[in-house]
């Protein structure tokens, strides 16, 4: 999809001419409406950091790193932010709804479609096939993420633990997230973990293109 | 229409668990709407799963297909409401106070943490999601084929999905 990015933007910290919120909408619709098959970050790169230069790579690095601490997905995350910076809150909304307008549609779509048509033998064996393939891709995606950024043994015993807690233990979503998130926190608490270089994750961002 | 409270109650809580991405919220998401509500079959959260697979944008925007399957539009739109706003004035607030928190040791401690727990979670939601997905050796094969392609090239994987759609039309009925 994309070619080797530019070395280097300058992060600049000079004032950032305000843009319009329908500018941000139009925008966020455009990948809210093109960016199939995941990985909206790749998209939302070409558009924000390559093709508007609203952004350099190094905010937009901090607004994905935001974006996974918090719950929410990483497509509506990043639309918030981007937006409140380049708009304040009447940005964030625009580029939120910008985002999520296609897929409404298409969700809205689908309902009607499979409200009307789930008991026909046909659609459930196209969706017995999407489902086969849905779970290849998201597999692909958490091992990809994984590979980048897991590093040594306290990782790798969290996601073990998390992974047994849901499906072995069946302690359910918020007891994992609570008890394994609490343990690890304060695993990594201040001035115990080892450092992980910032241009490891800057390389992970460029290999998602 | 009398679901409508339960829906925005459901897919609020829901939000708060999608650390990382939607599919940590997979196995909570499936027991309320399929045990605690009677909502869907398994089956059903299955099929709607994989539909938000084939959508652009966010995925997990399947919640408002959720909505229109027990509550018609108004049902749709209370879903992806719910499911989306309080987790976005959350990402607003922090990310405003991001910055200042840049000298508070715990920020890089939560993200630390959290990282890992969000791929385990991640993980857990996958297996509950292939249990009802990879039902036998064609689904199977069909998964291991699309996971390879999107680890190894560039193609994406919207063709995998759509090529799969077809393949069960002849092979899956």
């Amino acid at each position: 999809m994309a070619t080797a990015p530019s070395a280097a933007t300058p992060a600049t910290t000079s004032p950032r001419t305000r843009v319009s919120p329908l500018a941000i909408f139009l925008t966020f619709l455009l990948v809210g409406a093109t960016s199939f098959g995941g990985g909206v970050i790749a998209y939302l790169r070409d558009a924000l950091v390559r093709n508007k230069q609203w952004f350099d790579d190094v905010e937009f690095l901090e607004m994905t790193s935001i974006s996974n601490t918090l719950p929410g997905l990483n497509a509506t995350n990043m639309a918030i932010l981007a937006g409140d910076r380049l708009a304040g809150w009447l940005g964030a909304a625009a580029a939120l709804i910008g985002m999520c307008l296609p897929a409404f549609l298409f969700m809205v779509g689908a309902g009607i479609v499979y409200a009307e048509h789930h008991a026909r033998p046909l659609a459930a064996a196209a969706l017995r096939g999407v489902a086969a393939a849905a779970t290849g891709l998201i597999a692909a995606t958490w091992y990809k993420i994984g590979k980048k950024s897991l590093r040594g043994f306290y990782d790798a015993f969290f996601v073990m633990a998390a992974i047994l807690g849901i499906n072995y233990f069946k302690w359910g979503v918020p007891i994992t997230l609570l008890a394994v998130g609490a343990v690890a926190i304060f695993t990594y608490r201040p001035h115990t973990e080892p450092e992980k270089p910032a241009q490891e994750q800057e390389e992970w961002i460029r290999s998602l293109h | 229409m009398d679901q409508i409270p339960a829906l925005i109650r459901v897919f609020a809580y829901l939000s708060l668990l999608t650390i990382g991405g939607g599919m940590a919220a997979f196995p909570e998401m499936k027991v309320q709407i399929v045990e605690v509500h009677h909502w869907l079959t398994s089956d059903q959260v299955t099929h709607v799963y994989s539909t938000g697979q084939m959508s652009p944008g966010p995925n997990m925007m399947m919640v408002a297909e959720v909505g229109q399957l027990v509550s018609g539009f108004l049902g749709a739109l209370v879903c992806a409401l719910a499911f989306f706003v309080p987790t976005g004035i959350l990402t607003f607030l922090v990310g405003r106070v991001w910055k200042r928190l840049e000298h508070w040791p715990w920020r890089d401690s939560i993200q630390k943490g959290l990282g890992p727990v969000a791929i385990g979670l991640a993980v857990g939601g996958l297996i509950t999601f292939g249990k009802g997905a990879i039902t036998g050796w064609l689904t199977l094969i069909v998964g291991l084929i699309t996971f390879y392609a999107v680890v190894k090239t560039k193609i994406n994987p919207v063709f995998f999905i759509l090529g799969s759609a077809v393949l069960g039309l002849f092979a899956l009925r």
